[in-house]
């Protein structure tokens, strides 16, 4: 089937546990690892807008920062692309509860935060971005379709992309329904061309009608099933901390995408 | 591996609004000048607004087999799915092609958010989401393109784009982008948004909505009014079908300006414009008609007039629809691509429907009334919160 080769040159991560990329490849490697900081610290945004901003956007901005860090481009140049399954589930949970007792007393700020795109306008307003940017979310593929939708718009447009996946906590009876107990973000930086900042080429075929092999496994309590995102991603994020591996993820509801890294030359 | 933009065809396409059921009632409302707003008699607490609400959502009820499904806003993209034979269009695709070569990307801003409003409007005793509604499907952003997906038998890429009011208009793009690197060999776009309470007092605390029908372009407009849509669009090669209109082109931009207001001076509305026309390969003056965003928001209104104003010819007609449908957000993108589309099949340029004196930035493209004329090119803009901006053109098929 059709195939698609990007060149990373990034990678951010971020949960309650996991500071970094670094701190991810440690503890994969079975070493001990300080958690970051509860908020996480969303550098790349102005003082004021990190201490209004919501979780959803300090999250998504620090994982973009890191990935775009590493990557040693210049963030304006980037076209982004922020996935989420849930987007803000504690704006939603906070708005319908506001909805359902005293519609006139919704805030206006948390209203405009509530856009699925909140992180992407923070991220493109911080770093002067006027690229295209773009939210979206495929359910519990929304870490696979990002990749897809990413690798896609960075080989049609033969620019490097920058690719946001980030899920919060939920909350309350929204909280409820979506099962996503941590918040975890993790962020990669795509280039259509090999350059000294690649670190891997990622090769990526869609498998269709692969709806048994996208049937999840039993559950092991492991910490990365609960959050839709690093639920998703783990097998190739797992693979990046070791470096090397061929994974599948969901990228629909019966549509697999096989990721293979391979060394960039 | 780079393959540079081809113009696809619209092989079909279907619209739904307050101004009717398919096709046919979007382009007789507006060639009668009949809008359709009404008073607001939709949210669950009164708030004093017009709205453009869609007639017999409530009554398109999901088959059995789709009931997991069940919300207001998937019986309106159920409801839209059947008007002009979009359904069977779409099924033909995914029996030529195979449901694995035909990518479905849609656009929403809320999805459906009104049933989790519904939910927390009536928890249970133990303060949880009530029986019939503890659905995490439909509690997610995913619901709508998830059901459309179910219904149509779809297994291709599969995307839900949600960048607020440009959501349905980028669906385009990302179908584009899937056919051209032979990911995909068709794409279903669209986009569904429904009235809910998130909306009308959200937009009611950030003081955008006006208290009459909204008046796009008009010096005394006093804010938008919120409308509900359905939309759909197929995608093809253009050898699949070569009468049909195509997509010449698009644009995609962010402002990096406000999260809620617009660049003063336009900037991202000017560089997804200039993308969209560079990408078609078009100069200003092939321009025949313009779909313009026009929310009837103070600011949106005069920096797209500016920018209009300075760019186009005078021969160029402009117009907002909004008027006439109110602001369908989410949906707003395909709405007025259909829009555009009619515009082109039809030779019918739509007035500034609900203006009555025009903005002194409006320039001489700016009309009150719809005019009959041949309409060859048609853009249509759409910007979202966030500032999050996209243009389409459209244009007809040439021998």
């Amino acid at each position: 089937m059709s195939a698609l080769q990007v060149y990373l040159e990034g990678v951010g991560v971020w949960s309650a546990a996991l500071a970094d990329f670094a701190a991810l490849k440690a503890r994969v490697h079975g070493e001990e690892v300080t958690p970051p900081a509860a908020r996480p610290p969303a550098t790349r945004l102005p003082a004021n807008e990190r201490r209004r901003a919501p979780e959803s956007v300090l999250l998504a901005v620090e994982v973009a920062g890191q990935a775009v860090a590493m990557s040693g481009r210049d963030a304006a140049e980037l076209l982004c692309v922020f996935s989420s399954t849930y987007g803000d589930q504690l704006i939603s949970d906070y708005m319908c509860a506001t909805l359902a007792q005293a519609p006139a007393e919704l805030s206006p700020t948390r209203f405009h935060n509530s856009v699925h795109n909140a992180p992407a306008g923070y991220w493109t307003i911080a770093t002067g971005c006027q690229a295209a940017s773009s939210a979206i979310s495929a359910g519990h593929a929304s870490f696979g379709a990002g990749l897809l939708e990413a690798a896609t718009l960075c080989v049609a447009e033969q620019r490097p992309v920058l690719l946001v996946c980030s899920d919060i906590a939920g909350h309350g009876p929204l909280g409820d329904m979506s099962g996503s107990l941590a918040s975890f973000g993790c962020a990669l930086v795509l280039a259509p061309q090999v350059d000294a900042r690649s670190l891997y080429r990622l090769d990526l075929t869609l498998m269709p009608h692969a709806a048994e092999s996208l049937q999840p496994g039993p559950p092991t309590g492991a910490w990365h099933e609960a959050n839709p995102t690093s639920a998703s991603a783990w097998p190739l994020m797992q693979n990046l901390a070791h470096g090397e591996g061929a994974c599948t993820v969901a990228a629909a509801e019966t549509l697999a995408l096989r990721v293979v890294m391979e060394t960039p030359a | 591996m780079s393959v540079s933009f081809q113009p696809l065809a619209v092989s079909a396409f279907t619209a739904t609004s307050a101004l009717g059921q398919g096709l046919q009632s979007q382009l007789a409302a507006l060639a009668a000048a009949r809008g359709g707003l009404r008073p607001n008699d939709f949210s669950s607490a009164p708030l004093a607004c017009w709205i453009g609400r869609v007639d017999g959502v409530e009554e398109a009820e999901l088959p059995a087999a789709h009931a997991a499904w069940e919300c207001r806003n998937n019986r309106l993209a159920w409801l839209g799915l059947h008007q002009d034979q979009f359904i069977e269009r779409a099924l033909d695709a995914r029996q030529r092609y195979g449901a694995a070569r035909v990518a479905l990307v849609l656009g929403t801003s809320t999805a459906s958010i009104g049933a989790t409003e519904e939910g927390y409007r009536r928890l249970d005793a133990d303060g949880q989401m009530p029986a019939e509604l503890r659905r995490p499907l439909i509690h997610a952003p995913h619901s709508l393109a998830g059901f459309v997906a179910e219904a149509l038998g779809l297994e291709g890429p599969c995307l839900t784009v949600s960048t607020a009011c440009s959501s349905s208009a980028k669906v385009f793009a990302n179908a584009e982008r899937l056919i051209r690197l032979g990911l995909a060999d068709a794409a279903v776009v669209g986009g569904v948004d429904t009235l809910c309470d998130s909306v009308l007092f959200g937009f009611n605390a950030l003081e955008l909505v006006s208290p009459e029908p909204c008046r796009p372009f008009d010096q005394a407009r006093r804010g938008i009014s919120i409308g509900e849509a359905a939309g759909f669009a197929l995608l093809e090669r253009i050898d699949a079908a070569p009468q049909a209109p195509r997509l010449l082109g698009y644009g995609e931009s962010s402002d990096a300006h406000h999260m809620s207001t617009p660049h003063p001076e336009g900037l991202g509305a000017e560089l997804a414009l200039r993308d969209a026309l560079a990408r078609a390969g078009l100069g200003v003056e092939q321009v025949d008609y313009i779909n313009l965003h026009g929310t009837a928001s103070l600011k949106n209104d005069e920096v797209e007039a500016a920018l209009v104003t300075r760019t186009f010819p005078a021969s160029t007609r402009a117009s907002s629809t909004k008027g006439f449908t109110g602001h369908t957000l989410g949906a707003a993108g395909i709405l007025e691509a259909a829009f555009a589309l009619l515009a082109i099949e039809h030779g019918w340029a739509p007035g500034n429907h609900g203006c009555s004196t025009l903005d002194a930035a409006c320039g001489p493209q700016f009309v009150l009334d719809g005019e009959q004329r041949q309409i060859d090119v048609a853009l249509s803009n759409s910007f979202g919160f966030g500032g999050n901006n996209a243009c389409l053109a459209f244009g007809k098929a040439v021998a």
